[in-house]
Formats: structure tokens, C-alpha cells, sequence
């Protein structure tokens, strides 16, 4: 059963400088239980991707697909009902979260303040489930009377997780929760949420550009670069062997340790990746591909099928030569 | 000019300690309250060898910053002395002047290490003209900043001059970040957390051209990083710093494949990789440099404590009474624990240096 | 293990908004690019500035002004102002061809007395301005750079000085040293440069956490090098924002001074005319000509000059703009 399923979705921001294509036609799927990685750099459109399903975009931005969120379309909801699924079917942790924190509020007013919204409890009921939520992240509840200064990093971002689960959602959306901590923080917050997921049968949307992270928590993941998905398929096999050139410059920034092959031999694209309004043509990424080859100049790729449950928007993979590591 | 060399360290740093003081607001200091005193540096001994790259690793607060802008001259040690090949930097102010010249920072945030006034030639002939070098091997000062633009990998030079820091990408900034270092032609280059702020795909370039300037110009290099990934990748030595000392020191390939402390074996074990998550072993927040345990700083949350084996070892005493410092385990390889020194003793009893 | 590359091989092509734009010839001496540098700089606070239509329109009007005050000769005779001058017509009288802004109690042209009055006022605004600006710049870096001590000791003299109420300091100064349009500039550069030095602070402390100048210092720069090099560029443009702002508000202080009798009698502004007129009841007797000229005046310049200021600001400083 697909919580979350999006076909062709595209996000074109409205500016000063004329439209902006955020998203240029993106498609995924996350069934129950499981959890889909995205990872991409700046400018990829995955931020752009979370707005769009909660329709959290600004106004004046056209989103033109279809994202069906437990087989409702979001994008054609009206607003009465838009509101009544934001956060009790879908919720979002996202970047920088710790700083979406009222410093003036404490931390259980705040938590239930998202589930008395939504019409769900009366404060007093909802205080004593955001003991229980706070319970469930791995926090005392005496924690509850304590105001955002008063945490840590780490603990700031476990309220911001316990804030997402307020209204028993059945998709977590979580956009880079890891990348301002710690390892050691990172780690704890990573194994928060694995348990979280299964403990709860949670579907998880987990958006970051470290590639490593997402190996090991999603069984499923894609790569998005210029506002496409431009591969897809099980994490370790695309991280081990990667189908699209992108995703193996991408994979080689995070080297294994130990492994010998990385030693003294950092490995990098040059060029930047492109901005929204300044997409190359043909395949997106030919400018800095190391294979590029004439066609890929003038020639859009499809998402091609590259091998078992896997995807390539590369053109070397119609014509039978997948890229070895 | 390829491997460092074995000759005297260009760069020492003898029993070093930094601290912050905390404010207290007038009332409180008049009653004779003091304000917390945060150890950022609390005794830390380091040398750093000519035409090396050594990756100082830790987590925030573990003093690896604090660290590298003391050695900058940008905070003042309360204890300790830097000596720059061989001279201590408080002798004179013409020491420190050349110093100041031959060692070098390369910021985290290109961005913000550029000013957003300046043009790309003002920012890197800065160094130049602080100094009042107005020419160099017989170069004038435009030609000095172009070969310096070029030598960071911008080419043609001469295109950038005029360019504000604003129109270029992140990548092409840190370079510019690099060229502004390489003009004053450094012994050192300090680099703090280089590439993280850098988009991953660039990393890559950015992390090619600082090791292809040691190999080209032989010059050292002092890397803060939090990924020990990067140490990985580009460094000869790791340090690994915990609440202001270093825990762990060797050659990079021993400390990061057979990790001797068990802090270093904390972090190793929380770097992700395919294969599972990993279950992180240490437990809370990282620790409060205003409030440093006894002993060994790390026990509370050693594993090796937690489980019994220090107790087992016998050394648990001494690992909650007795503080260390950095003990040479195998040649070159040093780390600050009782349990790997007490294991080194009974493996090899007769060799303890 | 692979050998490392030659550096030969890092060719990083020029960003790609740079090519059609550079000069055609690339200055060589580092003198060239300075002056080149403020070139484009400037020509691209203007066309930014052009875009904005109220600035624009609060610079025609200052030009206009500034026009008048220059050219004042040419306009109206210098005679007019002059109670004694053959050129007086009837007094109080309402406009007519003669005289488009009709008479004063003495028949002097209310148009040679607005015109006329544009100069004090303006003069006035500048100096005021300038001197309030410098004391509260150089303090603002000051106690911004230096911290500590110095900084606490400047800032409550800064609060100090902003507590002391504007009127009866100016009484006081005027009963002293006489009215003369001197005390009144002196009187508004002193009251007014407090805000300038706290935007100012402001502003330097966080310039002076930037990396780029912690860099300068760790490169051994002193602190001339580090003030004039990295703070006052960065907070220049704050300074003159805020100082166009400050001009419109010295002009009003000077019309207020001026009609409350605290200026200099025999200077014609369009303060003093205000004050003349109202003094002679020209409010109750319906005599309009004589008020609304230079009181519109008035109002049109602060206009004017808030309205650049504005756009100035919106242009210049660091937080308002998307960067």
C-alpha cells in the first residue's frame, strides 16, 4: 500500500527574474514501513520537493502533477481538508529545525500546541501525550517545563521529532535532520529514528546530501541533481555500484575508511552544481561528466532501467555500457 | 620534496592551555562570584613536521578550533609556548612578524572569509600588502596575485581581478580563500574544516588542490576537521582531540584502522557505511569544557569503564583517579589511556618507553 | 596509489557570468583596479538606485532644490530681500503677476523669500549633517573595534548626550552665544550624532567578527589597516543611508530653531519667514501667500530627502539587501 506516491511532479517558483523550474517532472513512491532516501546538493530541488507535498510552497507557484498522500491528491485538497491532513497524515522535520523553536514558549506548551491545533486533544490531554512523546524520543518528561535554551543540539532535535509524530502521522518527512550535529549526536538522533520507523510502522522521507547516512537507513533511495531524479533503486547497490556518473562523484566524497583505494586520492567534479535557472542542455549533467560523450549535449535522458529494481537517467545505459567503479 | 621530510618540526606547540572566562553579570561580581572557567585547550603538545598534513579531528568543543586560531595569534594562550622552527614566538616582534607571514589560514565559510567589498584582487593581494611586499622574485605585486590565483587553480588569472566574491560559486571562493594564503608563499597553511561547507560533489577538487600544494611546495599542513572521512583521505597524521587535550596521535592508516583509545573507537564506529546502522556506544551530549572530570576526562562515558573491562584490567582506579597524557604505544603511535597502556605493558613487558 | 596531479591539470574555467562583462582591457597597476573597481561599483549602486521610483522621484525634487539655492541669484533678485528695496511692492498682498507668491508685511516678494530661503536651510541640513556624522562615525567604530572599557565608557556617553532635550539646550546655547545660524548648526550636530554612533557600533561589531578580518589580523595587520581597509567600508554605506536621512531631519531642527526666534533674524529662511508670519497674525488674517510657500517648501525637501534616503538604505544596507 503507497503512502506517498508523486507522478511528474514540477515545481516552478514565480521571481522578478521570470519563472524558475525548481522540479522539472520527479516521480517516487514510498509504500508503509519503509524509507525512501533522496539525496542531492544545493539546487538539486529537494527542499522544493517538501514543500510541494505539504503545499507549503509560496504563493504564485505553479505545482503542476499529482502527489497522493494515502491515495488523497494534495494537490487538488481543498484548504479545510489541506489543513486537516498537514501533520495527521504527513509531517515534516525540517532543516535547521532546532531553530523553529518559539525561544519565549516552553518546549511542552510548544509540543502541544501541535496536537491542540488539529483539534485532536484540550491542553490538558495534550500536555500529558507530549510527556509521552517526549518519553518516546528519549527524553525525561520533566523536560517539558524547560525552554528551548535550556537543550542541546541533539535534544533540541529529538523535540523537533517528538513534534512530528504529535499527531500520529503515518510519513515522516525528514529534510537533512542530521547535518548541523555531531557524529556522536548524528548517530543517536539516526538510531532514534530507525526505531521510531519501526516501532510505529512509519513511512520515512529522508532528505539529505550525504549519501552515507542514507545507506544506512533507507532501503530505498534516489538521486536528484538539477531538479530530476537522475537514479534510483536499493541504497547499498546503488552506493556500491552506481549507474549514473553523478552518483559515483557523489558516492566518492564519502570514502570508506580503511578502504585503501581512497587513500591520498580525493576525487571531485569541477564546476558547481547548476542553479535552477541555469540548467544545462540536453543531460543536465554532461558539462562536468566525466563521460560525456556528443549526445549527451542535445539528448534529455529517461529514467532507463538499469538492473534489478533500478533506475539511470544515463545514456550510456541504452546503449549497454554501464559505468564501472 | 614529495614525503616529509624527518628533519626538525617547522611548527611546535609545548603544553599549551586556553581558557575562556564566563561573564558575570554586576551583581554576582561585585558578592565575589567568579564566572565558569571553559578549559578550550587544557595541555596540549603538538609538532608539526615540514611539507606533513596533519588532520586535527574531534567533535565541537573539544578544542581543535580554539587549537588552531591560538597557533593562529588569533587567542592568547594562558600557558604554553609555540615555536616556529625552533624559535619560541614571544622572543620578538621580528619573529612573529615573519611568522605571521609563513603561516596562514584558510577559513571554513569561503563566504564569509571574503569581504563582500573587496574584488578578488583586493582580497588576495591583502596578505602582500600588510606585509609591504610590493614585489617578489622580481614580480610586481599584480603578477604576484595572478600567479597565486593561478596556482589555486582559477585560470586565466587575470579574469578574476575585478569579480566581487558574490558571483562566484562556493568552490571557486575557497580557492580564491587558498590563493590569498599561497601569496605570501607559507611554510604552514592552518585549515579549518576546509571543505564542509562546500557542496559534496566540489569537495573533491578543493581537497586535491591543498594536497597537490604539499607536494608541489612542500608545505604543511594543519587540518580541523569533525570527519574523520577527510583525514582519510588526505592526511599523513591524526590527532584526535577530546575536552581540550589530544587523546590519540599516529600515522593516519594506525590510528584510523587499529584506533589504540576508545574515544577514537567511538567515532569510528558512528561514521556511517553500508551495512546496518551502527549503534552508537557513547551515550549523552558531548562534555562541558567548564566542567572536566577527574581523572581520565573521558571515563564517565568510556565504554571501556562502562562495561567492566578497565575494572577487569585493574586500571579502573586509575582511569576515575589519575589523569594522563599522551603515552607512545607503538613507535609514532601515542594515546592517552591506562587499559591500552596496561594491555601494551603485558604484551610487550620489557619495551615500555 | 596514484600519483598526485601536476597542478597543471586544475583548469577551472572563469565563472560563466563574467565573460561578456570585464573592461576590454584588463587594468595592469593595482592603482588601475582600485580606481576601476569604484567605477563599476558606482555605476551599479545607480542602476540599481534607478529602479527604485521613489528614490528617483525624491532625487528630481532634490535637485530641483538644490538648484534653486544654487541659482538663487539668477531666480530673484538679491534686492528683494531687502525691506528698504524699490523693487517692495504693496504689503500682504495675495499673488498676482508681479508677484506670484504675493507680499510680505514689507512687500517683499514672498518668491524672493523663498527662494532665498532655500539657502540657509540647506546650508544648515549639510553641516549640521556632516558634523553630526563624523563625531558619531568615528565614536561608532570606536567603541565597536576597540570593546571593553572603551566601549562602555563611549556608550553611556552616547546615552547621555541622546537624553539631553534638543529645545532647551538650544535656548540655552542661543541666550549664550547669541542666535546666529552657527549655534543652530552647532546645536544639531551635537544632539543628533548619538543614533549614527550607535548604528555605527552596531554595524562594526559585527563586521569585526567576520572571518575575512580575523584573517587581516591573523595576518598581522594593525588597527589602521583593519578600521580603514575592512570596518568603515562595510559600514560606510550604512553611514551614508542614514545620513541623508539625518540631513532631513536637521532641516526640520533648523526650521523649528529658526521660527521659535532662536536664529539669526536678519538671515532669511523659510523658518524665519514662517516666524515673521505668524508673528504678524498672518494665520488668522487669512493671509495664505505668506505661510504656504516656504512651509510646502520645507515639506518638500525632508520629503525629498527621506524618500532618497529610503531608497539609499534599501540599496546600502547589509541587512535589508538579498545577498
Amino acid at each position: 500500500m503507497s503512502v506517498l506516491s508523486v507522478r511528474d511532479l514540477e515545481v516552478t517558483y514565480r521571481t522578478q527574474a521570470g519563472p524558475i523550474p525548481a522540479v522539472r517532472g520527479v516521480s517516487l513512491d514510498i509504500a508503509t514501513g519503509e524509507v525512501l532516501g533522496l539525496a542531492g546538493e544545493s539546487g538539486c530541488g529537494k527542499s522544493s520537493i517538501v514543500n510541494a507535498i505539504l503545499r507549503l510552497v509560496p504563493p504564485g507557484t505553479t505545482v503542476t502533477g499529482e502527489v497522493l498522500l494515502n491515495g488523497e491528491n494534495v494537490l487538488t485538497m481543498k484548504p479545510g481538508r489541506l489543513r486537516a491532513v498537514r501533520w495527521t497524515q504527513a509531517s515534516v522535520v525540517f532543516q535547521g529545525a532546532m531553530h523553529a523553536l518559539n525561544p519565549v514558549q516552553r518546549i511542552g506548551d510548544q509540543l502541544a500546541e501541535a496536537i491542540v491545533i488539529h483539534g485532536q486533544s484540550r491542553q490538558r490531554e495534550a500536555l500529558v501525550r507530549a510527556g509521552e512523546l517526549l518519553d518516546q524520543v528519549g527524553l525525561p518528561p520533566r523536560r517539558l517545563r524547560d525552554y528551548p535554551h535550556e537543550l542541546s543540539g541533539g535534544q533540541k532535535q529529538r523535540v523537533m521529532i517528538a513534534m512530528a509524530l504529535a499527531c500520529s502521522p503515518s510519513l515522516i518527512i525528514a529534510d537533512e535532520p542530521t547535518t548541523a550535529l555531531d557524529v556522536m549526536v548524528q548517530a543517536q538522533v539516526l538510531s532514534l529514528l530507525n526505531e521510531l520507523q519501526h516501532e510505529l510502522g512509519l513511512a520515512m522521507l529522508f532528505i539529505t546530501h550525504d549519501l552515507s547516512v542514507l545507506v544506512e537507513i533507507s532501503g530505498r533511495l534516489a538521486i536528484m541533481y538539477a531538479g530530476k531524479i537522475v537514479e534510483q533503486g536499493p541504497s547499498v547497490s546503488v552506493f556500491e555500484k552506481p549507474a549514473h556518473p553523478y552518483t559515483e562523484a557523489l558516492a566518492a566524497a564519502f570514502p570508506a575508511i580503511g578502504d585503501q583505494r581512497f587513500r591520498k586520492a580525493p576525487s571531485g567534479l569541477g564546476g558547481d552544481p547548476p542553479q535552477p535557472d541555469a540548467v544545462p542542455t540536453g543531460c543536465s549533467f554532461h558539462p562536468r561528466c566525466p563521460y560525456a560523450f556528443d549526445a549527451c549535449a542535445s539528448t534529455v535522458p529517461d529514467l532507463y532501467a538499469s538492473g534489478e529494481g533500478r533506475r539511470s537517467a544515463c545514456l550510456l545505459v541504452p546503449k549497454g555500457e554501464l559505468i564501472a567503479r | 620534496m614529495t614525503t616529509p621530510s624527518e628533519t626538525d618540526p617547522v611548527l611546535e606547540v609545548e603544553d599549551l592551555f586556553v581558557s575562556f572566562q564566563g561573564r558575570v553579570g554586576l551583581g554576582a561580581g561585585l558578592a565575589g562570584k567568579k564566572g565558569t572557567t571553559a578549559k578550550a585547550v587544557d595541555g596540549v603538545d603538538l609538532e608539526l613536521r615540514r611539507g606533513e598534513v596533519l588532520a586535527l579531528a574531534g567533535e565541537s568543543g573539544c578544542g581543535k578550533t580554539t587549537l588552531a586560531r591560538t597557533i593562529m595569534g588569533l587567542e592568547r594562550p594562558q600557558q604554553g609556548e609555540i615555536r616556529f622552527e625552533g624559535e619560541p614566538l614571544g622572543k620578538s616582534s621580528k619573529i612573529l612578524r615573519e611568522y605571521r607571514r609563513r603561516v596562514q589560514i584558510v577559513f571554513q565559510d569561503p563566504t564569509a572569509a571574503l569581504n563582500p567589498r573587496q574584488t578578488i584582487y583586493e582580497s588576495v593581494a591583502e596578505g602582500l600588502r600588510i606585509h609591504g611586499i610590493t614585489s617578489q622574485d622580481g614580480l610586481p605585486e599584480e603578477k604576484l596575485v595572478a600567479r597565486a590565483l593561478a596556482r589555486s587553480g582559477l585560470r586565466p588569472p587575470e579574469r578574476f581581478f575585478l569579480v566581487y566574491p558574490h558571483e562566484l560559486s562556493g568552490g571557486q571562493r575557497q580557492r580564491v580563500v587558498i590563493a590569498g594564503a599561497l601569496v605570501l608563499e607559507p611554510e604552514i597553511i592552518v585549515a579549518d574544516e576546509p571543505v564542509s561547507s562546500l557542496d559534496a560533489s566540489v569537495r573533491g577538487e578543493i581537497l586535491k588542490l591543498l594536497l597537490g600544494l604539499r607536494d608541489d611546495f612542500g608545505i604543511a599542513m594543519l587540518v580541523v576537521t569533525h570527519d574523520l572521512g577527510l583525514a582519510w583521505t588526505i592526511a599523513d597524521r591524526v590527532a584526535v582531540m577530546y575536552l581540550g587535550r589530544i587523546v590519540e596521535i599516529g600515522p593516519t592508516e594506525e590510528v584510523l584502522t587499529k584506533p589504540l583509545h576508545p574515544y577514537t573507537k567511538a567515532l569510528l564506529e558512528v561514521v556511517p557505511e553500508a551495512g546496518g546502522l551502527s549503534r552508537p556506544v557513547l551515550s549523552g551530549e558531548p562534555p562541558d569544557p567548564t566542567r572536566i572530570p577527574e581523572g581520565c576526562r573521558f571515563h564517565p562515558r568510556c565504554p571501556e569503564v562502562v562495561s567492566g573491562a578497565a575494572a577487569s584490567a585493574g586500571v579502573e582506579g586509575r582511569c576515575r583517579g589519575e589523569d594522563l597524557g599522551l603515552i607512545e604505544l607503538t613507535p609514532e603511535h601515542l594515546a592517552a589511556c591506562h587499559l591500552a597502556a596496561a594491555r601494551r605493558r603485558d604484551v610487550v613487558p620489557s619495551t615500555m618507553t | 596509489m596514484r600519483p598526485p596531479e601536476a597542478l597543471g591539470r586544475y583548469d577551472v574555467e572563469a565563472p560563466p557570468g563574467v565573460e561578456p562583462t570585464p573592461p576590454p582591457e584588463v587594468p595592469r597597476s593595482p592603482r588601475a583596479i582600485a580606481w576601476t573597481r569604484r567605477r563599476m561599483s558606482a555605476k551599479r549602486v545607480w542602476a540599481t538606485y534607478r529602479k527604485n521610483r521613489l528614490g528617483m522621484i525624491g532625487l528630481g525634487a532634490l535637485v530641483f532644490f538644490i538648484a534653486v539655492a544654487v541659482f538663487a541669484p539668477l531666480i530673484a533678485s538679491k534686492d528683494g530681500l531687502d525691506p528698504t528695496c524699490t523693487c517692495t511692492g504693496v504689503p500682504l498682498q495675495p499673488p498676482s503677476l508681479h508677484f506670484p507668491f504675493g507680499t510680505d508685511n514689507f512687500g517683499r516678494s514672498v518668491f524672493t523669500l523663498t527662494v532665498w530661503g532655500s539657502r540657509p536651510s540647506l546650508i544648515v541640513g549639510l553641516f549640521a549633517t556632516l558634523i553630526s556624522v563624523a563625531i558619531g562615525a568615528v565614536i561608532g567604530i570606536f567603541a565597536g573595534y576597540f570593546g571593553g572599557k572603551s566601549e562602555a565608557v563611549l556608550m553611556r556617553l552616547t546615552d547621555w548626550f541622546l537624553v539631553i532635550p534638543f529645545l532647551p539646550l538650544a535656548i540655552v546655547l542661543a541666550s549664550i552665544l547669541g542666535p546666529s545660524l552657527f549655534v543652530i548648526i552647532v546645536v544639531i550636530g551635537v544632539t543628533s550624532w548619538p543614533s549614527t554612533a550607535r548604528i555605527v557600533r552596531a554595524q562594526s561589531l559585527t563586521v569585526k567578527t567576520r572571518p575575512y578580518v580575523e584573517r587581516a589580523r591573523a595576518l598581522g595587520a594593525g588597527h589602521w589597516h583593519l578600521t580603514s581597509r575592512h570596518i568603515l567600508p562595510n559600514v560606510g554605506p550604512l553611514i551614508f543611508a542614514n545620513t541623508v536621512l539625518l540631513i532631513a531631519i536637521a532641516i526640520l531642527s533648523e526650521t523649528t530653531l529658526s521660527f521659535l526666534g532662536l536664529g539669526d533674524p536678519l538671515t532669511t529662511s523659510w523658518g524665519t519667514t514662517l516666524s515673521a508670519a505668524f508673528g504678524s497674525g498672518a494665520a488668522s488674517a487669512g493671509q495664505w501667500w505668506w505661510l504656504l510657500p516656504p512651509g510646502l517648501a520645507i515639506v518638500f525637501v525632508v520629503l525629498a530627502f527621506t524618500l532618497c534616503g529610503f531608497a539609499l538604505d534599501e540599496i546600502l544596507n547589509p541587512r535589508l539587501r538579498e545577498r
